[in-house]
């Protein structure tokens, strides 16, 4: 169960890295999170912790984030497709060398006996490094907002591995901290656009030396 | 009272989203500041407040705490005067996000739970983006907008290298799994070797990038040369402390863990790069501001080769945090008077500024000497004991290194300093004028800082040698 | 040997039309309307049969050739496939290559036959129909690749074996995961269903398999029809079997299954039909490289 997850997860990397449309970028992240809470549950059962942490992935990176950023999208009216500092192809194929990169070094990583089989290393790294091609390789500002929410996403994938050693209390913390983050985000977007009328990062270049 | 001590802030900033009056959400920041500073000195005469498992003071986290308050009262001050200002801009946004900003530097530094410190340094970034984007143009944008995402992304390192530890633990099998500081620490020789280490750089990494460490100091320049001067100073004083403070809680874990020179290697090798790329942007720069941010990236530096030389030089680390903390204040403040009076900040306009604005040009100037490190300010006190630190270890080409740096930094922002201070006084186009509120908190820094070049009181010493020997606990 | 194959070919011939009535369907329900039966691909079928032909005067036999191949090359690669959980008839090692050039040899064919007549449109269609091909070949192949390395044999017959079920559970889930994902896509390309291609569209200019055969009619036509639909079933199977390694032993049982996972992708297809949009044509390749990408990454996954 939790390896199917973590497969579409997988499949959701480079169904955003190669997608054109904002829209489609958003939604398939919203969906990732949405996946991510489910994980929780996968792996550790129905507890309590499980069960609110789960609930608390679902509805910030889930519902709130991806309605932030769409709604977003849609005050600033920009254009709806992602552009790329170099082409979808090579995006994806980078997309590809960097995951299959990460199934092979968790290979020579000193794991805990029982996560030596499991994806979620692997698939923690690869979906870390998808969100840093997406920040790295994207134009638009808020795509760049898109890669910071898919390194977390990978992040917290880990975390869930780890989830006995952080309390429910500092995990709402650290998932609000996200919220708060990208809602923050979409304001310095909303005045980025009306400031320069676009979302194009390649415009803030008037500071440096 | 710790509890107090961390939310009560955040009373304070309810208060002031329903306050409909100016100036009393202007004062409410003093008023939260002199408390908070009133509320930590009595802390700091009780022994060793503890909040549960997950919040307390030790020694770093008291040094850090009372430099943090002392430095956010006196930008508190500042704040008023600078308000009033501002009136254009308003204040109804500034205030809160001010408030909240405290309450998330105390959080983090009384934080044992390496969980919770992250998020309080988290929330530090948040609450302080509002704060570089108040003066709403292009260029405070750009700087926000880099500054929130670069800080982001290295705080989500940080949080990467945090859960390397907690599986570090997780695969030494033999403790249970928990990221509470003092658990770790005491289990810290049985975590797994390959893990920590990751751990370690990672959280160096991405508390590195909050704290401005070279290459990870990119958006500083932007930030607080785009800032307004109050802001700056909390930055570059408070934030980057508490920044330290996490990196220190990573190398008191490596130290436990019996791996500190690894640790400190790391430190060094960072701290030296920070000195150069500094000491190389800093020669003719034309933006006072942006000097002092290159001074914040070299004095970060200068802290990291401290910690990294260890003994003597710890100790000098720690001396220097206060100083550099307090220095950066002074110079903050009086760089956003200069460039409230000039409404500019490059060197093509600003000049003359003893003669134009006596008592913030004369500020301005002797924190240049101060941050420098020149006699009898409190930095070349501490600049000094790291250097013996450095000599006395033998590390003598290191001590040679720093020296030489030092000296170019010294040229360099001298150069910009002296510029924009002396000449004839100008013609102002604006109406500022040096008031009270707005040069009383540079004044008092300047003077403390003096203080602390000739004297070193007893209590403070001690506090020194306790946070350093909290450093040097081997396993 | 004989009985298999008959009932292999048997099964193939009744049921092929049956998906593509399945998938109509499904989209009339999702548009709300009632649609045609769910056997109208066999009245279909019988009605073009009973119809005559009208051949262009400027064909030639190749023109012919196309839709006789296209019908027969499902039969044959038919024959190297479990259907679910009957076995392959004919099993040889390294057949898995013969299976993928048979639907090259009837793609080949077919754009002839389109050439043939001489119409700009075909050519057009049979120019994008070799592309998009060429561009799936790679992910059906690198899947074949896949199962091989589990079954650590290179005919069809073990690739889709019993070890399959144990694959599910073990370490290969992933690699099995994903290339069902691209399996599915190529399914979609090869078979030109929406969102690469549109089996309904009445515009020349965005057809690509139905503009090939645009010329041809009458019993013709039916065969085409007859052999897309099997080629349909070919490809399920595929997917179905890897899906469902359900092998119960009883021939009625296993054959019962298998329909049942063939008809359940023939919804599958119809709701992917309903709920998407065609894509751009030049996004067609990159989502082909993508699976590609993703099928390699699936061999990664299993070789390391």
């Amino acid at each position: 169960m939790a390896n199917l997850l973590l497969l579409l997860v997988i499949l959701l990397n480079f169904y955003t890295l190669g997608s054109a449309r904002l829209v489609a970028c958003i939604r398939a992240v919203a969906l990732q999170g949405a996946l991510l809470a489910l994980l929780p549950l996968a792996t550790h059962g129905p507890t309590g912790h499980a069960l609110l942490l789960g609930a608390g992935a679902l509805l910030f990176k889930g519902i709130f984030i991806p309605l932030l950023l769409l709604r977003t999208i849609r005050e600033v009216r920009i254009r709806r497709d992602v552009e790329s500092f170099i082409g979808f192809v090579p995006t994806l194929v980078l997309g590809l060398l960097v995951t299959a990169g990460a199934f092979i070094f968790s290979d020579f990583l000193p794991l805990a006996h029982e996560h030596h089989e499991g994806l979620f290393v692997p698939t923690a790294l690869a979906t870390m490094f998808c969100g840093f091609l997406m920040l790295i390789t994207r134009r638009k500002a808020i795509t760049q907002v898109l890669g910071y929410l898919m390194l977390e996403n990978g992040i917290f994938i880990f975390a869930v591995l780890l989830s006995a050693a952080i309390p429910l209390m500092v995990e709402a913390g650290i998932l609000l901290d996200l919220l708060v983050g990208v809602f923050v985000m979409g304001i310095v977007l909303n005045q980025i656009s009306r400031e320069f009328t676009s979302l194009e990062t390649e415009r803030l270049t008037a500071l440096k030396e | 009272m710790l509890l107090f001590l961390i939310l009560f802030p955040l009373a304070g900033a309810g208060t002031s989203l329903f306050l409909p009056w100016y100036q009393g959400r202007s004062w409410l920041l003093p008023l939260c500041g002199g408390l908070h500073l009133f509320l930590t000195c009595l802390l700091l005469n009780s022994p060793a407040p503890q909040l549960g498992p997950w919040i307390g003071l030790d020694a770093l986290s008291r040094l850090v705490l009372i430099v943090t308050s002392l430095l956010y009262f006196g930008c508190a001050i500042y704040a008023v005067g600078y308000l009033n200002l501002r009136r254009d801009r308003g204040n109804k946004i500034i205030v809160p996000c001010l408030l909240i900003f405290l309450v998330a530097m105390t959080l983090a530094i009384s934080a044992r739970h390496l969980g919770l410190l992250w998020m309080a340094v988290e929330a530090t970034t948040i609450s302080s983006a509002p704060l570089i984007y108040y003066n709403r143009n292009r260029l405070s944008i750009e700087a926000t907008w880099k500054y929130l995402l670069l800080c982001s992304v290295g705080i989500g390192l940080a949080m990467l290298g945090m859960l390397f530890i907690a599986y570090a633990a997780l695969v030494s099998g033999a403790m249970s799994v928990s990221l509470q500081f003092d658990s770790l620490l005491s289990g810290a020789t049985i975590l797994s070797r390959p893990w920590l280490h990751a751990g370690f750089v990672f959280l160096l990494v991405g508390f590195g990038t909050k704290m401005g460490l070279a290459p990870l100091h990119s958006w500083k320049p932007d930030a607080y040369g785009e800032a307004p001067g109050m802001v700056g100073a909390l930055l570059a004083g408070g934030l980057t402390s508490v920044a330290f403070l996490a990196i220190l809680r990573a190398v008191q874990l490596m130290t436990a863990a019996g791996d500190g020179d690894m640790a400190r290697q790391a430190l060094l090798g960072m701290g030296l790069l920070s000195m150069a790329v500094a000491a190389i942007f800093m020669v003719r720069q034309p933006d006072i501001k942006r000097l002092l941010a290159y001074s914040s990236v070299e004095h970060m530096g200068i802290l990291a080769i401290g910690v990294g030389i260890g003994g003597l030089a710890t100790f000098g680390a720690m001396l220097h945090l206060v100083n550099n903390a307090l220095t950066k204040g002074c110079l903050f403040l009086a760089a956003g008077n200069i460039q409230r009076a000039y409404d500019s900040k490059k060197l093509s306009r600003v000049h003359g500024a003893i003669a134009t604005l006596p008592i913030s040009g004369s500020v301005f100037l002797a924190g240049f000497l101060a941050v420098t490190g020149s006699p009898p300010f409190g930095p070349f006190m501490s600049e000094f004991t790291i250097l013996r630190g450095i000599f006395s270890s033998g590390q003598v080409w290191i001590g040679l290194l720093v020296l030489f740096l030092l000296g170019v930094v010294f040229i360099g922002m001298g150069a910009t300093a002296l510029t924009a201070t002396q000449g004839e006084p100008v013609h102002l186009e604006t109406d500022f004028k040096d008031s009270f509120l707005l040069v009383i908190s540079p004044i008092t820094f300047l003077l403390i800082i003096l203080m602390l070049g000739v004297y070193l009181p007893e209590p403070l010493q001690s506090a020194l040698r306790d946070a350093t020997s909290l450093l040097e606990v081997q396993p | 040997m004989i009985g298999r194959i008959a009932l292999q070919l048997a099964v193939l011939l009744i049921f092929a039309p049956l998906p593509l009535g399945v998938i109509n369907k499904t989209k009339a329900l999702f548009a709300g309307r009632i649609g045609p039966p769910v056997l109208q691909p066999y009245y279909d079928l019988g009605r073009l049969w009973r119809k005559g032909f009208v051949i262009s005067r400027t064909t030639t036999w190749v023109f012919l050739a196309g839709p006789v191949v296209g019908l027969v090359v499902p039969l044959l690669a038919a024959l190297l496939l479990p259907f679910g959980g009957l076995p392959a008839p004919i099993s040889f090692t390294g057949d898995l290559i013969l299976f993928v050039y048979l639907f090259g040899l009837s793609r080949f064919f077919t754009a002839a036959a389109a050439l043939d007549t001489g119409s700009s449109f075909e050519g057009m269609g049979a120019a994008r129909e070799v592309t998009f091909s060429c561009l799936a070949e790679p992910t059906l192949f690198f899947a074949l690749l896949v199962l091989a390395r589990g079954a650590k044999s290179l005919n069809l017959g073990s690739l889709f074996g019993s070890q399959l079920a144990g694959q599910w559970q073990g370490d290969a889930s992933a690699s099995l995961g994903l290339i069902l994902v691209c399996l599915f896509v190529v399914l979609l390309v090869e078979n030109s269903r929406i969102p690469f291609d549109d089996p309904n569209t009445h515009l020349e200019l965005t057809m690509i398999h139905e503009v090939m055969v645009l010329d041809h009619s009458g019993p013709a036509l039916g065969m085409v029809l007859y052999g897309a639909s099997m080629k349909l079933m070919v490809m399920g199977a595929l997917l179905v079997r890897i899906a469902l390694p359900i092998q119960t032993g009883s021939i009625l049982l296993d054959l019962l299954v298998f329909l049942a996972g063939l008809l359940t992708l023939a919804v599958l297809i119809g709701v992917v039909e309903s709920t998407m949009a065609r894509l751009q044509l030049p996004r067609v390749p990159q989502v082909l490289v993508g699976t590609t990408l993703i099928s390699i990454f699936a061999l990664v996954l299993v070789l390391r």
